[in-house]
């Protein structure tokens, strides 16, 4: 298969309104990605599946990602020039600023036709508030479809023309979305007098607990049976 | 002909009919609990934890309580606390050692992390009890069972734990003699001469 | 219809059997157009012929399916987020239960995802070691196959306990290997856990030599039996463009004809060693996906004759292969391999922790489950039940 560059290259070229980030993977595997973003997407979809160079007939995976925003420190080296006859000093600055963060999904695909993949792309949301929202790839691969809702499932990702987008291993009537990072399990779980302390805390906050024998309300021993 | 697949099928179930009367390979049904099972070697469900002597178990564990096991333990099912001298000095001994098996998987994961061969795979599968969750949390004088009920159930690996760790304490001790000889020399010899003090 | 994908030589097409006298595929059900009302009838959760906690909301014209839609999670444990918060290792034994019935193609997979993830070599003993399993582990889930299908079509039992009766020989195996039945928690990273004995080898010896026996007897019960052939010739019928493109995998696409077989493909393992066909089926029907099971049974017996007698010697294990402890550089990775219900790949992002950032499961279940509306429009329910039989699922799988 035609190097992930070369690729980008050919796509930039080819479509207008997109832009192609290419990835790089740190790992032995040497499996890096391209980076989506724009739109259209879809139709770089189907020239994915149909170029005759390519042909990734195949979708084999669609896995979502949870991008929590985190604290970045940078460190910015500035040159101030020094006092008239000395040689001017380098000073380094520590900024801190939040990295937002986003949703991603990525599809791994491969081709039977040609024997070849995988090809590793990504679409990155805006944030993973209000817009999440991205194209959905089902016409293209039928594969997707119980992939995409699965990742709207677990993580809240709005596909943009799924044929039949709604909740696949939840129940419909469930609220929230599990996988993401910031999932708080709900604390509705019967109580057993087992060693594990933050069962024995979850469950106190909605009901007396009856004490285990032998048991305080020491924190270093909460829930303990044994002594 | 019509019906020859059906018929050949029927020669089939009828041979395994007829055969299950006289050939063992037929009839594979064991008869539970009035023949048990003969379990191979590395069978393993539930671990204990393997002290020296069956007189002294909990004076002779093999357990330092370093909680390796603990934290390696995938679904968390192991609970250590170390025993503290009045010093608050680490006794190297377990206080509190709880499994419990209502969550126990079986996974073998604590056996293999553990430095001091202090916990190994047990063979009991019939232990079921009513109590639902005191009796299913094992405490470590339940746990503990002696190193020849584990050369019984697992005899080669008894038997190569038991030589590794017999040829680790003889080179231990090869060190300690050695370190004790080259101390007794020291203190025989004539002190060495004062080096020459460089002139002024 | 044709197959315009490449078939090179090495493939084994499936035996022509003729089509049953009793042909029912022509004859009319009852069926209520435009006057009847719709049914809607809710097949599962707990149901005999679900295999496992599934539902499907189908709707009926008379006894027509004219809608169904798949209900599953019913045994969703959220396995991905486990596998956040577990270590490398401690998640192996957490992808036994998977695929409940494959645990050692499972470890497998995992095993070369995180492999591929932090660079670790694997010794020449412990591929061929991976591949016996692997093998053995296909010859027992076809086997199961086979008895779930057939009790499906009305067999009521006698071939699923004929198959089990073999079954329980490789799973004693698997026990006096790994200390475990289904639950081996065999695989490492690097090689194998516990390195096969010589007695054991003789034993999987034994076992292939004596499973030709049993192919034949049971082939000779079920192959040629008329009401089989009825039930299942063109039922279920799936295109092979239709295939590729849902991402079906494994016997169910080879079963519609198209060569895609990743040991084949991948070449993972030492499998380009080995010689084995791939068998192809014509018609993507009930029967074709059957007949593929049997004949990839034949040929993974040939391929464990080959394996146990060109077993090398050496580790099993990579010693400088970290297990507890493993921290990959932070990067990411997608490995995957032929397990018997199809492609099972395991994607992990690594941060650098002893933790993955991601951890994915691509199950083939949960993927070939993509087409089964398409399969059963146009059947009756009883179809329903043998398509859903032929498309091989497990719910541990499915639902993760």
């Amino acid at each position: 298969m035609e190097a992930l560059e070369v690729l980008r290259e050919r796509l930039c070229a080819r479509f207008s309104g997109i832009e192609v980030a290419l990835i790089p993977n740190a790992s032995p595997s040497g499996q890096s990605s391209l980076l989506l973003s724009g739109s259209g997407l879809r139709e770089v979809a189907y020239f994915l599946r149909d170029d005759p160079a390519l042909r990734l007939d195949q979708c084999s995976n669609v896995t979502g990602v949870d991008w929590p925003e985190r604290e970045v420190v940078d460190t910015v080296k500035e040159t101030q020039p020094g006092a008239p006859g000395e040689a001017p000093t380098i000073v380094e600055r520590k900024i801190k600023r939040t990295e937002p963060g986003c949703l991603e999904v990525v599809y791994h695909l491969y081709s039977i036709a040609l024997r070849q993949g995988p090809l590793v792309l990504r679409l990155r949301t805006g944030n993973r508030t209000d817009a999440v929202t991205v194209p959905s790839f089902t016409p293209v691969w039928r594969s997707c479809e119980f992939q995409e809702r699965e990742v709207f499932d677990l993580f809240g990702v709005v596909f943009e023309g799924h044929p039949d987008l709604r909740r696949i291993l939840m129940w419909d009537a469930f609220k929230d979305h599990p996988m993401r990072k910031d999932y708080v399990e709900p604390d509705d779980y019967e109580w057993e007098p087992t060693p594990h302390g933050d069962v024995l805390a979850k469950a106190r906050k909605h009901y007396p607990v009856p004490m285990a024998p032998g048991a305080t309300d020491d924190p270093a021993t909460a829930g303990k049976i044994s002594e | 002909m019509l019906g020859k697949g059906l018929l050949q099928g029927l020669a089939v179930t009828a041979k395994n009919l007829v055969g299950s009367f006289h050939d063992p390979a037929r009839y594979t049904t064991q008869e539970y609990p009035e023949v048990k099972p003969t379990l191979p070697e590395a069978y393993r469900n539930f671990p204990f934890l393997v002290s020296e002597s069956a007189e002294d178990p909990m004076g002779t564990l093999r357990c330092v309580a370093c909680q390796i096991c603990e934290k390696e333990c995938p679904p968390q099912c192991i609970f250590i606390v170390m025993e503290r001298d009045e010093k608050g000095k680490a006794m190297k001994r377990p206080k509190v050692f709880d499994i419990d098996t209502s969550v126990c998987m079986s996974c073998q994961i604590c056996v293999e992390v553990c430095p001091f061969d202090a916990i190994k795979m047990d063979q009991v599968f019939e232990i079921a009890t009513t109590d639902r969750f005191n009796a299913l949390l094992l405490n470590r004088e339940q746990l503990a069972k002696p190193n020849t009920y584990f050369q019984q159930i697992h005899p080669t690996e008894a038997a190569e734990v038991d030589a590794r760790l017999a040829a680790e304490r003889a080179a231990a001790e090869e060190k300690a003699k050695a370190a004790a000889a080259v101390k007794a020399a020291a203190i025989k010899a004539p002190p060495a001469p004062p080096p020459a003090k460089p002139s002024a | 219809m044709t197959n315009d994908l490449p078939v090179t030589g090495s493939q084994a097409r499936v035996r022509k059997v003729k089509p049953s006298a009793f042909d029912l595929r022509g004859s009319s059900f009852p069926t209520s157009d435009g006057g009847g009302d719709l049914l809607e009838i809710s097949l599962g959760p707990h149901h005999p012929s679900t295999h496992g906690v599934f539902r499907m909301d189908v709707v009926l014209d008379g006894e027509t399916i004219v809608r169904l839609k798949p209900v599953f999670g019913y045994l969703h444990r959220n396995h991905e987020k486990l596998g956040e918060g577990t270590s490398y290792l401690g998640s192996m034994p957490y992808t036994d239960r998977l695929d409940y019935l494959n645990a050692m193609t499972n470890n497998w997979a995992y095993a070369i995802a995180v492999e591929k993830l932090a660079g670790v070599t694997v010794p020449e003993r412990a591929e061929y070691v991976r591949v016996i399993l692997a093998e053995l582990t296909r010859l027992l889930n076809h086997s199961c196959l086979a008895g779930f299908l057939m009790q499906d079509c009305g067999c009521s039992g006698t071939p699923l306990m004929y198959a089990f009766r073999e079954r329980e020989k490789i799973l004693d195996l698997f026990e006096s290997l790994s200390g475990s039945r289904m639950m081996c928690n065999y695989q490492r990273f690097g090689g194998c856990r516990v390195d096969p004995t010589a007695d054991w080898l003789e034993g999987a010896r034994r076992l292939t030599d004596g499973y030709s026996a049993f192919l034949d007897e049971y082939e000779a019960l079920l192959t040629g039996n008329e009401i089989i052939m009825a039930r299942t010739q063109g039922v279920g019928r799936l295109p092979a463009a239709l295939a590729v493109s849902a991402g079906v995998t494994g016997p169910m696409l080879r079963a519609s004809g198209v060569a895609h077989d990743l040991r084949k493909v991948d070449g993972y393992g030492v499998y380009p060693r080995l010689n084995f066909r791939v068998p192809l089926g014509d018609h993507g029907d009930v029967y074709d996906r059957y007949m593929v099971r049997m004949l990839e049974m034949r040929e993974s017996i040939g391929i464990l004759q080959q394996a146990l007698r060109d077993l090398p010697g050496g580790p099993i294990l990579d010693p400088k292969a970290k297990q507890r402890g493993l921290r990959p550089k932070a990067g990411e990775a997608y490995g995957r391999i032929e397990g018997p219900k199809g492609e099972i790949g395991f994607y992990l992002i690594s941060d650098g922790t002893g933790n993955p950032a991601r951890y994915r499961v691509r199950a083939p279940s949960f993927v070939n489950l993509t087409i089964l509306e398409d399969l059963c429009l146009g059947h009756t329910v009883a179809d329903a039940v043998i398509i859903l039989g032929s498309i091989d699922i497990v719910l541990g799988e499915v639902d993760r």
